[in-house]
């Protein structure tokens, strides 16, 4: 019975964290799947919003910026705009330049970010992070206090999901896949394709940020970590490609398929490295369970490859919608 | 309506359009023709404001526009084609045509949350339109096709859909016959004729077909090495010496 209230609690963090992750891929939809921007830095506007959450909501201390003590929801305001106005001054400078430009100074941005966050100790206590981030409904009895963040997780999920499957499915969202399909025809249609590019670009990073506070109140600790590529930038990547680009539900089926996959071979390999036997552990490497990290990333760059191969569109491919 | 001054646009070492200039007067279709890289889809591209002139003037309506964007320009009423059709790939044929039309209260992304109603009768009126326009174009059947799977003639009808979209006041329109078959190109003559006549459109017109030139254009502007070569009434332009010499070839006259 342990073992199995063991397996359930795994499960709900399974699920949550995955709920994260479908949060994240729906802002990356709004920008690649919808506006055609290739933004190569995710994990610095997810870290935004897990850093503001933290240092809004935290406990005076003197080891990090903090002591504000925010409602959650101001706080998770507060982090999305701040989101929103790093990806405005970004857009500003790039989105008028080529398309591959975009790549390239998110990927510059999202490693400052990361940087800032990692040296500017006085604001984030540096490498060792922000500890205390309180979570919501932490005073229930385990697993209630669980179920109950994994409801607000679901919620915020449905909520993201309905507002962006309405954005798609509305003029705003034709005019969005016109530009993406068309730039010069968009222009000749009257359409502002700055504008329309710059409103996508800073949708989605607000949601990313999103995303990021809820991380942060989920694991009541936010370091660095956050903002590495892998997890933050890649992984979404690959659940949006695996998913189906373009398509809300696509979206967030590829978010929690992919984060179980990535979970479960983490489960795998670890339980293989433990049952190897202690004379044929003397062969191999003497770090290699560092070394599992990369065969892990190398394993889900194969599962895209054969992903790819049967459904070259997704799983769930986009749909345009046909008008009654 | 339009003045072109001066005119000059250079790619690198080539004058694509040079020196050129013309007018096109309200309630005209004026023919644009001459021989392939005389540059008119560069002029319709300076007029339309996808390219900045090397130097020279562009006035639409008495207004000053050169330089300005092309969706500005949309506005203003001045609406152009593409010689190469232009569609939306991986939309629908109905929403290539919807996605046009000005004033879309829909196109704000926060009122599709907080005024759907007003979004969605906005929209049905859209619609309407679109599908009047298939109509007219003869191409109801292929409404819910992607467009990036029609033929070439097909996608050459939608883009001159998209024109009619609009409330337009100058049309240019790039070759809209090419690659259509005979019976549609005297439809799409019908249609630009009555455009004309019932909405009040200005069209200035590329075409190679020189029936539908000589059938719809008063006058016609016969542009060669991006200068203007000969402007006038067709038949004076048949007689014309350089422009048989350039264009036309000895059988035309
Ligand atoms: N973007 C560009 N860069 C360099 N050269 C260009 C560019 N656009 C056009 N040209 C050149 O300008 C000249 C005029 O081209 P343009 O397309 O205007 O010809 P056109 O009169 O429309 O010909 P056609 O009847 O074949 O359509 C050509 O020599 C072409 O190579
Ligand atoms: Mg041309």
């Amino acid at each position: 019975m342990d073992l199995f209230y063991g397996y359930f609690l795994y499960a709900i963090s399974l699920v949550t964290i995955g709920g994260i992750y479908a949060i994240l891929t729906l802002g990356l939809n709004i920008q690649w799947g919808f506006a055609g921007l290739f933004n190569a830095g995710i994990a610095g506007f997810f870290a935004i919003g897990a850093y503001s959450a933290a240092i809004l909501t935290t406990m005076p201390t003197d080891r990090h910026l903090g002591g504000y003590e925010m409602p959650y929801i101001v706080a998770a305001l507060v982090a999305m705009v701040a989101s929103g106005l790093i990806a405005w001054v970004i857009g500003k400078i790039c989105l008028r330049l080529r398309s591959d430009y975009l790549a390239i100074a998110t990927i510059g941005i999202a490693e400052i970010i990361r940087l800032v966050f990692k040296n500017e100790v006085w604001a984030t206590n540096g490498h060792r992070g922000i500890s205390e981030v309180p979570k919501p409904f932490e005073g229930l009895p385990q697993p209630w206090n669980d179920l109950a963040f994994l409801a607000i997780v679901g919620l915020i999920v449905l909520a993201v999901y309905l507002l962006s499957e309405r954005a798609h499915k509305s003029p705003w969202g034709r005019v969005m896949t016109a530009i993406r399909e068309n730039e010069p025809a968009s222009h000749a249609a009257g359409k502002n394709i700055e504008t329309f590019r710059m409103q996508g670009f800073v949708i989605g990073s607000m949601i990313m940020a999103l995303a990021g506070a809820m991380m942060s109140h989920y694991l009541k600790f936010i370091n660095p970590a956050v903002s590495e590529p892998i997890a933050s930038t890649f992984l979404v990547w690959v659940m949006l490609i695996v998913g189906g680009s373009g398509n809300n539900k696509g979206a967030i089926i590829g978010a929690f398929l992919m984060w179980f996959i990535w979970s479960g071979t983490e489960l795998v390999l670890s339980t293989i490295v433990q049952n190897i036997p202690p004379d044929l552990l003397s062969y191999l490497p003497a770090d290699l369970s560092v070394r599992l990290a990369y065969v892990r990333i190398f394993m889900i760059g194969l599962l895209l490859q054969i992903f790819l191969q049967k459904y070259p569109s997704g799983i769930f491919p986009e749909k345009r919608p046909i008008a009654r | 309506m339009l003045t072109v001054e001066d005119l000059t646009m250079q790619f690198g070492g080539v004058k694509a359009v040079n020196k050129c200039s013309f007018t096109i007067n309200e309630g005209t279709i004026t023919g644009l023709i001459g021989p392939n890289g005389a540059g008119k889809t560069t002029t319709f591209n300076l007029i339309a404001g996808a390219l900045k002139p090397t130097s020279g003037k562009i006035y639409f309506q008495g207004q000053d526009i050169t330089g300005k964007a092309t969706h500005q320009l949309f506005h203003q009423g001045l609406v152009r084609t593409f010689q190469i059709p232009h569609e939306f790939a991986r939309m629908t044929v109905l929403e290539n045509l919807m996605v046009v039309p000005p004033n879309q209260p829909g196109e704000a992304i926060w009122n599709n949350w907080l005024m759907p109603k007003k979004v969605f009768d906005r929209e049905e009126e859209v619609k309407a339109r679109a599908e009047d326009t298939l109509d007219f174009l003869q191409i109801t059947h292929l409404r819910d096709e992607y467009a990036g799977n029609l033929s070439g003639g097909q996608k050459k009808l939608l883009e001159l859909g998209r024109t009619m979209m609009t409330d337009a006041k100058l049309v240019l329109l790039d070759e809209p016959g090419a690659g259509v078959n005979p019976t549609l190109i005297l439809k799409i003559r019908d249609m630009i004729a009555r455009l004309r006549d019932e909405r009040g459109y200005t069209f200035c017109l590329i075409e190679h077909d020189m029936d539908m030139i000589s059938s719809l254009c008063d006058p016609v502007i016969v542009l060669a090495e991006g200068t203007v070569l000969m402007e006038g009434d067709i038949h004076d332009i048949r007689q014309n010496k350089a422009v048989i010499d350039a264009y036309l070839g000895g059988g035309a006259a």
